[in-house]
């Protein structure tokens, strides 16, 4: 129990939330949401304009899509919210004629709408999104007055209307069907405080009918169907819960349940019942006192074949008892039934025996979750891991997981996920104590993630424990997000970089990016090389710039050089190209990468001759390629066939052909001058001779070439272009190849 | 559909099936029609996966390429881009953006991992591949032992293994397929996409190229010619074809030797025409039937002779040519260590006459590689040579390669590539071409590095070799993963092991051949299934290392 002084303005409405939380829905509209433990979690508002108008009521309401809230507004209109965790605020048509709020409203959801059944006067409404519909339910006349309270049941599919004249109208929620209408107290003209509706078992098995519970100031009164009540007096001011299968009478001391004795309790406690589990609960009440008589019942039931029958009647009725004691002796019924049965399958017994004591345990008022066995079954182990959690019973919820053995992800981890996120929060503890104590009960459990632990913790406010526990994390790619957002960069650089994920690099490095100033970027880069290449990669797509001030840094001179080559190409002008050549030389050498270096400055040579000549002759030779090779092929093939052939002989002595002098002997004959072509043959090389004679058509001066190489490919080849007329040519070549074969 | 996928011991339909599954239910999340903007090199690996009647179940209506510029206007509710993640394609798509978009990703396969890798140091396709191995574990199994060779081996099993720790908890309950995996980086075997492939498949690839599945060649052989019609229309556009094991004839010449694919593809011809002959024994109305009932199957199989044949006949040109013949003699003297340490005149001759400059970098890394680097006179000399004939902007190229190890000085006075090959058997002087007996007959003479060291990890195991593994650059190791009790499998006798063999950084359709022959070696007892980020060959190989500046002249 936790008291606080109420600081914030005025409540009009308290509820709870399916996850234990507390709402406090304030005039203003806003609602507040607190723990178990009354610590503030977050807040919402219900819209605006419910500032000015405020609330006059509200109602906290569950469905299948989780807590919900809605109000009315001092204008007189209503609005919903059908997920507080994930809010959507609507709100609903006008209602006609309605002033202020309505007698009474519940909040209804059908056929995944929800819905809101209100009472104005002598009028019934159900407003949904888009509409607000006059109702009539059948079966109530109109002389029956107004609907003063009305309630829905848990399940939202049954409905009671109490009027003001007293009758009481039960049905269907959808207002199609009537189930009956009475007037339970004719005699009452309080109008009860409480009205509730609870589900009880009829007659016919597995068939439920709805009754109602009404409350007035000391009395308490059961109406069913058929028009019969039950009355109950009662001592202390109480208020009426209605829950899945009874209703919960709570009074400021205690709380009581009201519900219908299940069926199959009746059956064996009833004075005198024959009902085969009554005739094996007394057979074993006479086994253990050591009477025969303990035979005589047996031989009852199995005589009527109903032994199976009597043990599940047991262990059934063990299920809904509340009472140890009641239910340990069913249990030792069932069990001992169970000995003279062959074939029977305990599933049923050892389920109902765990999940008894499972049940007994959260019953323990210190803990204090009073659930029946239907409510257990309905809301699933999960859930009620999930309730002790929320109430910080962790020793209890990890004992639950392991006797029913729920496997670790869905039952251990979860309860420890929780235990370490409100460990965090332990203020009087060190952060070293924290982080031990979370890492050894923790250890490597599965799906527990040390990352939202240390989320958490930062939350919380707690930097440095939140570090110490991402250290345990095993997902390095996990570590990351929290790492930037505490301002961790540096390491979380790293742990980016340890997972190999390049996408979880980049988030960093762009991040860093903008972060840090320029210097101290480079810096924290240099230290992670494979950081740094990724951004050099970003950088060669988007910043060229920033490519170079990397490489300037890390005196990366080979690849600072590279820079330049290729930017040397982007250049239009040749002055600048130059000079980007230029740099990519001295670069070069710095780099000792002498054969680079040198290339590089023939290429300059080249590029500057090929301006000369474009200059002078106007041969348009710049535009056309840059590359050495087909340059000079190019400045010769222009020079040809511009027959500037004294010009060629010049531009063939300026310097050594960097492609040798076969290309000048092509060049000619392509323009059928053998002349000028013969210029050339002598200073080809002695590779090239031959074919340099050949292009010429001198074959005698190739068969020369040839012999004197001893190359009998290249002898072949002359061969192969002589005719018959040749035929002195063709016998020195023979008698050639013919010498070179015997050697 | 696909059939072909699910014969071997592996059945890798599952795989195709949970990426066709990924696709629609990615699909389905946007409801509607829509239109899907395609990055155009995603259309070839999408295309193995799901065709175009798969995605027009999932309402998909139209369909564009992406290229810079407004998208065609479609009148569909959705508009879907499927590109790689890179900065320039994000550009173009920011520009259209103008509705709902559905931008997806797809990591591609990774020919530039070498270059990516070793030359500017970017592990993203590495980390893919380590998440690609997961995803296979979760199919398949976890694989109980891991090994590997060369530096990106160790850091892919490196992510596997943190990958593994990361998911501690959920354990894979998947009986393993996979008894062994080994990742093998390219960089380990530099020589042997360097080599002219011999296979028929390979051959296929070097001359025209394999995309996808799919190969374009020239029209002319292709063109049907009828009676009586002159074949006056050829027709210009390059004939597509679908290459796959679904094609009976392929699946049983792919991995044949070139020169074995000739006697091959006659006794199919003697087996298809006998068949046809049989309708001259058909007498009964019955055996007429039957045989009419086989005429689907025999004319597929006829059509398919016909390409087939085709093929060879286009590829037999080349193979015959002198040029060929020259190249692969200079190949094959490199490979065997003949003068690998003068400047090569063959090459020089190349360069001289300017051939494609990929042809002389394969032939000049080649005897890099084969000499453990280059004498630095020679290695100038050639990058002299290769700058002043082809231009001086290949000097980043010239660049890479040395970056990437394929070109390189001799650094120390000993060349360990003979020891290598010895030890290893990489030359084996009588390749049976016809009836193989050694993996070596894929190169005809030259067995592939990677494959024997495949090889000789099954049997007698790499201890054997440990000086040469030394040898070869980056670690070798081996991991191994806890089994969940209740997994180890029970070996039935004779029953065959399982080594997925993955190639970092590409594979060639030779050594996909070899290992495929190891595989049908009847006292290998061992079955491979391979993995590779790209198929490759060594022109696509150089040309993704080639670095072009952009020239600003027209």
């Amino acid at each position: 129990m936790t008291l606080a002084s109420w600081k914030s303005g005025p409540v009009v409405q308290l509820g709870w939330t399916v996850s234990d939380e507390l709402l406090c829905i304030q005039e203003d509209g806003s609602v507040l949401i607190y723990d178990l433990f009354g610590s503030f979690k977050r807040h919402f508002s219900m819209g605006q304009e419910v500032v000015q108008t405020q609330v006059l009521e509200a109602k906290v309401f569950h469905s299948p899509y989780g807590t919900g809230v809605a109000i009315v507004t001092g204008s007189s209109r209503f609005t919903l919210a059908t997920n507080i965790d994930d809010l959507k605020l609507r709100r609903l048509p006008e209602v006609p004629g309605l002033q202020g709020k309505p007698s009474c409203w519940v909040v209804l959801t059908q056929d995944r709408q929800t819905k809101v059944l209100l009472s104005n006067g002598l009028d019934l409404y159900i407003v949904d999104n888009t509409s607000c519909t006059a109702v009539v339910p059948p079966g109530l006349s109109p002389q029956a007055g107004s609907v003063v309270h009305m309630s829905v049941s848990f399940s939202y599919k049954y409905l009671a209307l109490f009027t003001d004249s007293g009758h009481l109208w039960t049905g269907t929620s959808n207002l199609f069907t009537c189930l009956s209408v009475c007037l339970p107290v004719c005699l009452c003209i309080y109008q009860p405080l409480y009205l509730s509706l609870c589900l009880t078992r009829c007659r016919r098995p597995k068939s439920q009918q709805p009754s109602v519970v009404l409350m007035w100031d000391r009395l308490l009164l059961v109406a069913g169907v058929c028009n019969d009540t039950i009355q109950f007096p009662l001592e202390d001011p109480c208020v009426l819960i209605g829950e899945l299968d009874g209703v919960r009478i709570i009074s400021s001391t205690n709380q009581e349940l009201l519900q219908e004795v299940p069926l199959v309790c009746q059956d064996i406690f009833k004075i005198a019942s024959m009902a085969p589990g009554a005739l094996l609960l007394e057979a074993h009440r006479e086994y253990e006192k050591l009477s025969q008589k303990a035979d005589e019942y047996l031989r009852e039931i199995k005589e009527q074949s109903m032994l199976g029958e009597a043990v599940k009647q047991c262990v059934e009725a063990a299920g809904h008892e509340y009472d140890t004691n009641t239910q340990k002796s069913l249990m030792r019924a069932a069990s001992f039934g169970k000995c003279f049965l062959t074939d029977f399958s305990p599933d049923q017994f050892v389920s109902t025996c765990r999940e008894l004591r499972v049940l007994n345990s959260v019953r323990e008022s210190s803990v204090g979750l009073p659930l029946t066995h239907a409510q257990f079954k309905q809301m699933t182990v999960q859930v009620l891991i999930d309730r002790l959690v929320y109430r910080q019973f962790y020793p209890l919820a990890i004992e639950i997981c392991r006797y029913l053995k729920i496997p670790d992800y869905q039952g251990v981890s979860r309860v420890l996920k929780h235990w370490a996120s409100c460990k965090v929060q332990q203020k009087d503890l060190s952060d070293e104590a924290i982080a031990r104590a979370v890492c050894v009960k923790v250890g490597d459990s599965p799906g527990v993630s040390y990352s939202d632990i240390a989320a958490r913790a930062y939350e919380c406010g707690r930097t440095e424990l939140a570090i110490k526990l991402l250290d345990f994390e095993a997902r390095s790619g996990e570590q990351v997000p929290l790492l930037l957002k505490m301002k961790r960069s540096q390491l979380a650089l790293s742990k980016a970089v340890e997972s190999g994920d390049t996408d979880l690099v980049y988030t960093v490095v762009s991040y860093l990016k903008n972060e840090m100033n320029r210097g101290d970027f480079f810096m924290t880069l240099r230290n992670q090389p494979v950081a740094l290449s990724l951004y050099r990669q970003f950088c060669k797509l988007q910043e060229q710039e920033t490519l170079k001030d990397l490489y300037n840094q890390d005196d990366d001179h080979q690849e600072l050089a590279n820079y330049y080559v290729t930017a040397s190409y982007k250049e239009k002008r040749l002055e600048s190209r130059l000079s980007l050549l230029q740099s990519a030389v001295d670069e070069y050498n710095k780099a000792k990468n002498e054969f680079a270096a040198k290339a590089t400055e023939d290429e300059m040579r080249l590029l500057r001759f090929q301006r000369k000549l474009d200059d002078e002759k106007g041969a348009g030779l710049l535009g056309l390629s840059l590359q050495v090779g087909t340059g000079v092929v190019l400045v010769l093939k222009s020079l040809a066939e511009k027959e500037e052939w004294e010009e060629l002989e010049k531009f063939s002595k300026s310097k050594k052909s960097p492609i040798g002098y076969l290309a000048f002997v092509e060049v000619c004959m392509k323009c059928n001058n053998k002349y000028e072509a013969k210029k050339y043959v002598s200073k080809v090389t002695p590779e090239q001779k031959v074919k340099a004679h050949l292009a010429v058509s001198d074959l005698e001066g190739a068969a020369d070439a040839a012999i004197e190489r001893r190359n009998e490919a290249e002898m072949g080849a002359v061969l192969s272009r002589c005719s018959a007329s040749d035929r002195l040519v063709i016998d020195r070549l023979n008698r050639a190849r013919a010498g070179a074969a015997k050697k | 559909m696909a059939a072909h996928l699910s014969y071997g011991r592996v059945n890798l339909n599952i795989l195709r099936e949970a990426a066709r599954k990924e696709l629609r239910e990615f699909l389905d999340k946007c409801a509607g029609s829509k239109a899907i903007v395609w990055d155009e090199y995603l259309t070839g690996p999408f295309g193995l996966i799901a065709q175009y009647s798969l995605l027009k179940e999932h309402e998909v209506e139209k369909m564009f390429t992406l290229k810079s510029g407004r998208l065609p206007s479609a009148d569909v509710k959705n508009i879907i881009f499927f590109v790689r993640p890179r900065l320039e394609l994000m550009d173009i798509i920011a520009e259209n953006v103008f509705r709902c978009v559905y931008v997806s990703c797809y990591q591609t396969p990774h020919c530039k991992l070498v270059k990516e890798c070793y030359l500017e140091n970017d592990q993203t396709s590495l980390y893919h591949t380590a998440k690609g191995l997961m995803t296979l574990q979760a199919l398949y199994g976890t694989i109980p032992q891991i090994y590997g060779k060369g530096d990106c081996a160790r850091h892919v099993a490196n992510m596997m293994l943190r990958m593994k720790r990361e998911f501690a908890g959920t354990q894979n309950q998947i009986l393993p397929v996979f008894d062994t995996l080994l990742l093998l980086d390219r960089n380990v075997d530099l020589l042997t996409p360097l080599a002219t492939q011999l296979t028929y498949e390979g051959l296929i690839d070097e001359i025209y190229g394999i995309n996808n599945g799919y190969v374009k060649l020239p029209p002319e052989k292709f063109a049907q010619k009828k009676q009586g019609e002159a074949s006056k229309d050829l027709p210009t556009e390059p004939k597509k074809l679908q290459l796959n094991s679904a094609e009976e004839l392929y699946a049983e010449i792919r991995d044949k030797n070139f020169n074995a694919v000739g006697a091959a593809l006659s006794k199919k011809a003697k087996i298809i025409s006998a068949a046809f002959e049989e309708r001259h024994n058909a007498k009964t109305v019955g055996e007429i039937k039957q045989f009419v009932s086989q005429l689907p199957h025999m004319q597929a199989a006829r059509s398919s002779l016909a390409n087939h044949t085709s093929i060879a006949e286009l590829i037999k040109d080349i193979t015959t040519s002198e040029a060929f013949f020259d190249n692969l003699t200079v190949e094959q003297e490199f490979m065997t260590g003949v003068d690998t340490d003068k400047v090569n005149t063959y090459i020089e001759d190349c360069i001289a006459q300017k051939d494609p400059l990929i042809k002389i970098l394969r032939l000049v890394c080649m005897q890099s590689v084969c000499n453990n680097g280059l004498k630095q006179k020679v290695l100038d000399y050639y990058k002299r040579e290769i700058l002043q004939t082809y231009g001086y902007e290949h000097i980043l190229t010239l660049n890479n390669l040395e970056k990437g190890g394929l070109l390189k000085p001799q650094t120390s006075s000993r060349n360990n590539y003979p020891t290598i090959r010895k030890t290893l058997k990489l030359w084996m002087e009588d390749a049976n071409e016809q009836n193989p007996n050694d993996i070596s007959y894929v190169y005809s003479g030259y067995a592939p590095l990677s494959i024997r060291l495949t090889q000789v990890l099954a049997r007698p195991g790499w201890r054997s070799i440990e000086e040469v593994l030394k040898m070869l650059p980056g670690p070798h190791f081996e991991e191994r993963q806890q089994l969940p009790s209740g997994l180890h499998k029970k070996r039935q006798q004779g029953e065959n092991r399982t080594t997925l063999v993955f190639f970092l950084g590409g594979v060639t359709y030779a050594e996909i051949a070899a290992l495929r022959f190891l595989s049908q070696m009847e006292d290998s007892g061992m079955e491979y299934i391979i993995a590779t980020t790209k198929l490759v060959n060594g022109t696509t190989w150089i040309k993704s290392l080639m670095d072009r500046p952009e020239s600003q002249t027209p």
